[in-house]
Formats: C-alpha cells, sequence, structure tokens
C-alpha cells in the first residue's frame, strides 16, 4: 500500500473514468482511446488511462470485462488470435506500440509476462530462466550464471531451487513454478511486468508469496495485476482499475476505489451486489 | 440376472475377452513360424526302410521322416495297393529321399503297410550338396586324386578333414571371386565409363586413349593373377572325393567341391544336436542363398529390408515433419487446409500396390531416366538410375508411409499447450524460436510414434517393391566397399518378397516350407527390433518431457 500522504489531483482523461495520480509519480504507459474487436464484437470500448511507473496497478471487475483482454493488450499477446483487431493507441514511453515500425518481440522484452496457470517449459529449472537470454543471443556461460542466479533471488525462488538446478521445471511446487516463470520474466529485465491472475491457480500460502513478491518487485517493474480476488487487489496494488462490460468504469488509488468510489457501479460491484 | 447385467460385469467379460482373442491371435502368428520355421535345422534322424512296390518287388528305402498322415484304406486299394485287412484307415509317410539328381524325386508319400520296419543305422550319411539338394547313403570310401586313402570306420574321420580342407578353399575361392576380381569389374566398367563420357564430350585425344588403354592393362593383368590363383584354388578342390552307396546299392562318387556340409544325424547326441543347430541358424543368418533361395541363408535379404526400412526413415521424417508443421502451425486454418487434411488422412488407405505402380511410372521412368540422360549418359542405353533400386523402393514407401508420419506429427502438435507457446512468445520469441526450441522438442515423442509405425508398415510391405527395385537374388549388395560404398540405384533382396519367392516360386516348395516360416519369423523379429529401437528413443525423449500432460 502507498501510505504517503501528499495532497492528489484529479485528472479526467476523456470522459470515462477518473484518474487521481500522487503527483510524484511519472506515468509509465499512457492508453489512449484503445478499442478492440474480435470480429465484429467489441471487446473494448474507448479505453484511455495511465498506468504509473514502479507502481502495482489492479485490474479488477466481472468475468469477461475485458481485463485480461486489455492486459494482453500492453505486450500485444492478441495479435496471436486472427480474429482480433485493435484501434487506438498505447504509449510505452511516449511510443505507440501498435506502430508499424515496432519489433514485437523487442517490446515483449521490455513488458513481460506472467500467466494464469504456471506454464514452464519442459526443460530444467536452469534453462527455463535462461530461455528468454539464450533467445537474445546470450551464450557466454558466466553472463547466463549470474543472470539465473540474480533472477531466481529477484523471484524469492533461489534458496529453495539452487541445488535442484538441472531439474526438470515441471517437477516443482504449483507456487514454484510461479515464481520460475516470474523469474523467467524478470531475467530479461523488463519495464512493465504483466501478471494475469497470478495466483488463481495456488493455495493460500503459495498465493501470500507471490503477493509479497509482487510488493518487493515494484521498486524496480512497474507491474499490472488483473485479479478476480478483491482482497488482494487491496492488498497489493497502488492504483486499482474497475472495468465493466469492456469499458474502463473507473480507476484511481487504490485506497479510494475500495473506499469512497467515485462511481456507483463500482461501490456495487465491491460490496459484492453484483459480479 | 437383471442385476448382474446392470453391475456392467457382463461388460467387463466381453472386452477381456476381446483382450485375450487379441493375445490369443498374435502369439498363434508367433508360435505358429517359430514353431515351423526354427525346428528347420534341428538334424532330423535318416531312416531306413524296405519298401514293397505295387509291382511287388521290394525295395531299400533311406531318407528323413517328415509328416504322418491319416489316409482311407480305400482310397490306397484303388490306387493299386495291395493291402489286406479290415482296418478302414491306416497311416502314410511322407519321406525326404534326396538324391533328386538320380532318383528324380525328392518328396514321397509311402503308405504304412507296404513299409517296413524303420532302422536307423548309425553309419548312414546326409551330405547337403551346393546343387541337386540333400544326399544320403553309406559311406565307403575317402579317395584322393581317384585313389582311395580311407575305408570303412575310418573314412568317416578322413572325409570330415577333407571337407574342412575343400570348405576352407571353397571360401577362399568365394572371396577372390565375389571381392577382388568383382572389385576388378567395378574398375574396368568405371574406366569403359570414363572413355564413354570423354567421347560424349568429344575430349577423347590420343592421351587420354593411351592413359585408359595402361590401366586397363593393369587391371587386365591383376586379372589374370586372380584368375591363375582361382583355377589353382580350384584344382585344389577337386582333388578328393568320396564314395556313398545309395539305397539301392549303387556306388556314387561325390567330390568335394560340391559338398557343402554332411553329417551322421543318427550317431549325433543331443549336445552335438545342439551345436549343429546353432551352426546351421548362424548359416542361415550371414550367408548367401543357394539353390535358387531354397538353401543357404538370407544375409542379403536382411540387409537389404533394414537398409530400405533406414533410407525410408531417413526420406520420410523430414519431409512429414515440415509438412505437418506448416499445416498445423503455418496455414491459415479453414476450408482448404481441412480439404488437405482429408485428403493426407485419405492417402493412408491406398492400396499400396498403387504407390508401387507410381513409383515405378514417375520415380523410375521419369526421375530416373531424367537422371541417367543428365548425369549418367555414358552408361546408356543401360540405365543406372532409370531402373527399379533400392533408392526409389524407399522413396516409394516413402510416400507410402508419408501420411502416417504427417498426421501423427500434427497430433502431436496439437497437443502442446497454448500456453507454452505464449510463454515463449512473452519471452520475446519469435513465432520460429517457439518452434525450435520449444514446440518441436514437446512434439518430438508424437513424432517418433509416427516413425515407429511407418517402419512397422514399410518393413512389411512387399507388393509396391516389386515393382521398384526388389528382386529373387541380387549379385551384390548395395553398400560394399567399392567407392562410392553407397550403390543406392542397385537391386536388392527383400525378407518379404523372399518369402514369396521361397514359398510360391521356387522348384522345390516341399523343401523350402520351413524356410518360408524361418524367414516370416525372422521378419517379425527385424521389425520387433526396429520398432523397440524407436519406442525405446521415444521414451528417452518422453523422459526428458516428464511431468508434462498428455505428451
Amino acid at each position: 500500500m502507498n501510505d504517503n500522504t501528499h495532497k492528489t489531483h484529479a485528472m479526467n482523461i476523456g470522459d470515462l473514468g477518473r484518474v487521481q495520480m500522487d503527483d510524484t509519480d511519472d506515468v509509465a504507459i499512457r492508453v489512449q482511446d484503445l478499442n478492440l474487436y474480435y470480429g465484429d464484437a467489441r471487446a473494448l470500448n474507448k479505453v484511455s488511462m495511465s498506468i504509473p511507473r514502479n507502481r502495482v496497478t489492479a485490474f479488477i471487475g466481472p468475468s469477461g470485462c475485458g481485463k485480461s483482454t486489455l492486459l494482453r493488450c500492453f505486450n500485444r499477446m492478441n495479435d496471436l488470435v486472427d480474429i482480433c483487431r485493435v484501434d487506438g493507441k498505447i504509449l510505452l514511453d511516449e511510443k505507440n506500440i501498435y506502430d508499424k515500425d515496432v519489433n514485437v518481440a523487442l517490446l515483449r522484452r521490455r513488458v513481460g509476462m506472467v500467466f494464469q496457470k504456471p506454464n514452464p517449459f519442459p526443460k530444467s529449472v536452469y534453462e527455463n530462466v535462461a530461455y528468454g537470454l539464450r533467445i537474445m543471443g546470450v551464450n557466454n556461460k558466466r553472463t547466463l550464471d549470474d543472470a539465473v542466479e540474480k533472477a531466481l533471488r529477484g523471484a524469492a525462488l533461489w534458496d529453495e531451487v539452487k541445488d535442484r538446478l538441472q531439474e526438470s521445471g515441471m517437477s516443482l511446487s504449483g507456487g514454484q513454478q510461479q515464481r520460475l516463470v516470474i523469474a523467467r520474466a524478470i531475467a530479461l529485465e523488463p519495464e512493465v511486468l504483466l501478471l494475469d491472475e497470478p495466483a488463481s491457480a495456488l493455495d493460500p500460502i503459495s498465493t501470500a508469496k507471490i503477493e509479497e513478491l509482487v510488493n518487493k518487485m515494484k521498486d524496480k517493474y512497474t507491474i499490472i495485476i488483473v485479479t478476480h480476488n478483491m482482497q488482494q487487489a487491496a492488498r497489493v496494488s497502488d492504483y486499482t482499475a474497475f472495468m465493466y462490460m469492456g469499458e474502463l468504469v473507473e480507476i484511481g488509488r487504490t485506497n479510494d476505489v475500495f473506499l469512497k468510489p467515485a462511481v456507483k457501479q463500482t461501490e456495487d460491484y465491491i460490496t459484492g451486489r453484483f459480479g | 440376472m437383471r442385476n448382474w447385467y446392470k453391475s456392467g460385469e457382463p461388460w467387463v467379460w466381453t472386452t477381456a475377452g476381446a483382450v485375450a482373442l487379441s493375445l490369443v491371435a498374435v502369439y498363434a502368428v508367433v508360435w505358429l513360424t517359430a514353431a515351423r520355421g526354427l525346428t528347420h535345422w534341428w538334424p532330423k534322424p535318416v531312416a531306413e526302410v524296405t519298401y514293397q512296390e505295387r509291382s511287388g518287388s521290394t525295395v531299400r528305402l533311406i531318407g528323413e521322416i517328415r509328416e504322418k498322415e491319416e489316409v482311407s484304406v480305400v482310397r490306397l486299394r484303388e490306387q493299386g495297393y495291395a493291402i489286406d485287412g479290415k482296418d478302414l484307415f491306416t497311416y502314410r509317410y511322407l519321406m525326404k529321399l534326396g538324391n533328386k539328381d538320380l532318383t528324380g524325386v525328392d518328396f514321397k508319400w509311402y503308405p504304412e503297410p507296404m513299409l517296413g520296419k524303420f532302422s536307423y543305422p548309425k553309419d548312414l550319411l546326409a551330405i547337403e550338396r551346393r546343387e541337386w539338394g540333400n544326399f544320403y547313403g553309406h559311406l565307403k570310401e575317402v579317395k584322393e586324386g581317384g585313389s582311395v586313402v580311407a575305408k570303412g570306420e575310418d573314412a568317416w574321420v578322413e572325409a570330415r578333414k577333407r571337407m574342412a580342407r575343400s570348405n576352407d578353399l571353397f571360401r577362399q575361392a568365394l572371396r577372390i571371386e565375389k571381392v577382388e576380381i568383382g572389385k576388378i569389374n567395378y574398375a574396368l566398367e568405371k574406366l569403359r565409363l570414363r572413355e564413354r563420357r570423354l567421347e560424349i564430350d568429344g575430349e577423347l585425344t590420343e592421351a587420354a586413349k593411351a592413359g585408359l588403354a595402361k590401366a586397363r592393362q593393369v587391371r587386365e593383368a591383376e586379372y589374370a593373377g586372380l584368375q591363375q590363383r582361382l583355377d589353382k584354388i580350384r584344382g585344389n578342390i577337386e582333388r578328393d572325393s568320396i564314395t556313398v552307396e545309395t539305397s539301392d546299392g549303387q556306388k556314387v562318387d561325390i567330390p568335394f567341391a560340391k559338398i557343402a556340409d554332411m553329417y551322421m544325424p543318427n550317431g549325433m547326441s543331443v549336445w552335438q544336436k545342439m551345436g549343429f543347430y546353432a551352426h546351421k541358424f548362424w548359416e542361415f543368418i550371414v550367408d548367401d542363398p543357394r539353390e535358387a533361395n531354397t538353401e543357404g541363408g538370407i544375409f542379403p535379404a536382411i540387409f537389404g529390408t533394414v537398409m530400405m526400412v533406414l533410407l525410408m526413415s531417413v526420406m520420410v521424417t523430414p519431409l512429414g515433419i515440415m509438412a505437418a508443421v506448416y499445416m498445423r502451425e503455418y496455414a491459415k486454418q479453414g476450408p482448404m487446409i481441412r480439404a488437405i487434411r482429408i485428403s493426407v488422412n485419405n492417402l493412408a488407405g491406398v492400396p499400396s500396390i498403387v504407390y508401387g505402380v507410381f513409383g515405378l511410372g514417375f520415380f523410375v521412368y521419369v526421375l530416373g531416366g531424367s537422371i541417367d540422360e543428365l548425369f549418367f549418359a555414358e552408361a546408356l542405353p543401360a540405365p543406372t538410375f532409370g531402373s527399379p533400386g533400392i533408392l526409389w523402393a524407399s522413396l516409394t514407401l516413402a510416400i507410402l508411409t508419408l501420411p502416417v508420419v504427417i498426421v501423427a506429427t500434427e497430433e502431436g502438435l496439437s497437443r502442446v499447450p497454448r500456453t507454452i507457446r505464449e510463454g515463449s512468445l512473452a519471452l520475446g520469441a519469435t513465432k520460429a524460436e517457439t518452434l525450435w526450441r520449444t514446440v518441436l522438442p514437446m512434439a518430438s515423442p508424437a513424432m517418433m510414434t509416427g516413425l515407429i509405425l511407418a517402419v512397422a508398415r514399410a518393413a512389411g510391405e512387399v507388393a509396391p517393391l516389386m515393382l521398384v527395385g526388389v528382386v529373387k537374388l541380387a549379385p551384390s549388395l548395395p553398400l560394399d566397399g567399392n567407392f562410392p560404398f553407397l550403390h543406392l540405384e542397385r537391386k536388392f533382396m527383400h525378407l518379404g518378397f523372399h518369402i514369396y519367392d521361397v514359398g510360391f516360386q521356387s522348384p522345390n516348395v516341399e523343401a523350402a516350407r520351413p524356410l518360408v516360416y524361418a524367414t516370416a519369423l525372422l521378419l517379425v523379429i527385424i521389425i520387433v527390433v526396429l520398432n523397440l529401437f524407436a519406442i525405446r528413443l521415444r521414451n528417452r525423449l518422453r523422459e526428458k518431457l516428464r511431468g508434462l500432460e498428455g505428451v
């Protein structure tokens, strides 16, 4: 939680949603009038928002509201869906990632992603973490060793796996696998980390570890987390965005959104009246 | 009853019964071929017996008893046998008499009432000859250059010694003929082709001619030397002979040069028989066939089968995998690709002979013919690649098994979870990198499954091969010591075709029948071995991917 207590000011982006940011917070990603279509169906409708740098932003909302779809726009994972079409802009460091001259592979190195179900490759723990670096062409053993250790430490997994780096990544427990996948992503030293319901398949203890990790990592990365679990959003995030039916309803500091939401819909959802 | 039916018990029994039936079928196949085939080399006792002919005169018979069956007496009487008594049925024996060159018959049935008592004298000799099949009789004398050197008791010891010597010489002669003279012939043929090539290119100058003539002279001199050695060895083999008394008292001289092996089965102990069996079995596996494939070994057929299957695997695997990768990973999934997929699946059901016809028409005549015109013009009109050979046979089988590999690989690719692909892409890997580093390794067990099925199908295929390269008897193996070592244009022998040939086309079907079963068993064993090898490989790949569901 961000318990800085200096004054906040509201800013309106378009006519949808209210963004309140600490004036010390820098904008990492700016979304402008983003529409996304699956064939003829519109899945995201004129979404505009700013994501602050080195903070945790949570996306909440009922199933099918478009929060995962929006998340997958940030590293252009939606490109993989043939019938998917996007218009509008997403500015990462003031550069639209949907521009034609953007190298998607490079973008994905800058914007790492962790999925709902742990998906380690059927390779050793070491090779899982080194995967992205090897793709980049790093093959020097020393460099790789160092990077792997650093990433595993960063994901709070090093102490548990340092003696079994050559064992299959699939042989770890679910929670360890999820942290392995996080290590795999941060080995590339991305700027942004996208977490798509990272704890939904895990037990409470593993979930707690992941949350703790998220908290620790925000010093280094801008984190966006999609979650179903509102307690989780309240615990880990600095900012919360509430989405409904493909639209951004409200975004603001987590305290504000949870305690005095500006929109009635948000309040209904948070208090459990629907969703 | 109704409850019993409802409990599902009958269903369990029915399904279990189906499994049991399948097992029985499999074991029956293996058991029958093994029982009929593997007993072939066990030395059978040679019996001596008197036989009353229909004319009333009595003759003496020597031979192996091969079969015994019940027969109606009435029928025998109709055939003119004078059989007394009231019995309705009696037995008849099938005897292998050998001595085909003297009597003209090898196998013959004899009714039991006309036969005397069987006796098994220990000195009865069975001779395996290089031509004309077996010979049975009593060993009388051993001769060297026409004069007797051993008689009676000593004859057997002496004969064995001399047989070892002659067999040794025979092997030397064979080696010279096949390897050394073969090499010279090969070199001479090469020289002839080079000359022809130069002639075609218009570069056959006097100097070139002289050089070729000189090279040819060298080879011919070598050849003359070898021929001399060969003549000497042949003369040496001809030196010794044995005299054998046949059943009707005729004395026959058989030179050692014509004897492949001889033994006295009635005097052998069980251990000796086992040794003999092992020796014969080994010969069967490593020797060349003799006597229109009904005797000797089947090594060239084993070699040809294995080599063809390996060549086919090398061709079909990359092709099938690449096709499957395109269809599953790159092509836009739609009616077009669906139509292609259905066609590929249906290709697996096309009768194999159709592929044979295609192979002959396209590979051999069109492709092979063009290759000959472009690269082997000097050999024309004799075809090089323009006639059936192991390359075209392997390629035909590769086409035949392509659908199996494609389908299995596609199956494997479709089972790689989307989350794994996305995980790789999210790390900045391109689609190609994801394929190479993650998807293909994960689909590799499925590819191996495809290859296993392909090998099983290819190794057992006979019909198309008869059109595109398999022959009854190939003079040389497709792999030998002459540069470039691998001769893909050569014809080859194949176990499946060998079974067909020995079983149906051989001049002495009765004698060859055990060989049919033995060859069939060996074919099964080879397919099993090839499969086990592939399965082991697949299990190792799976081990590496352990923990992943559904792979």
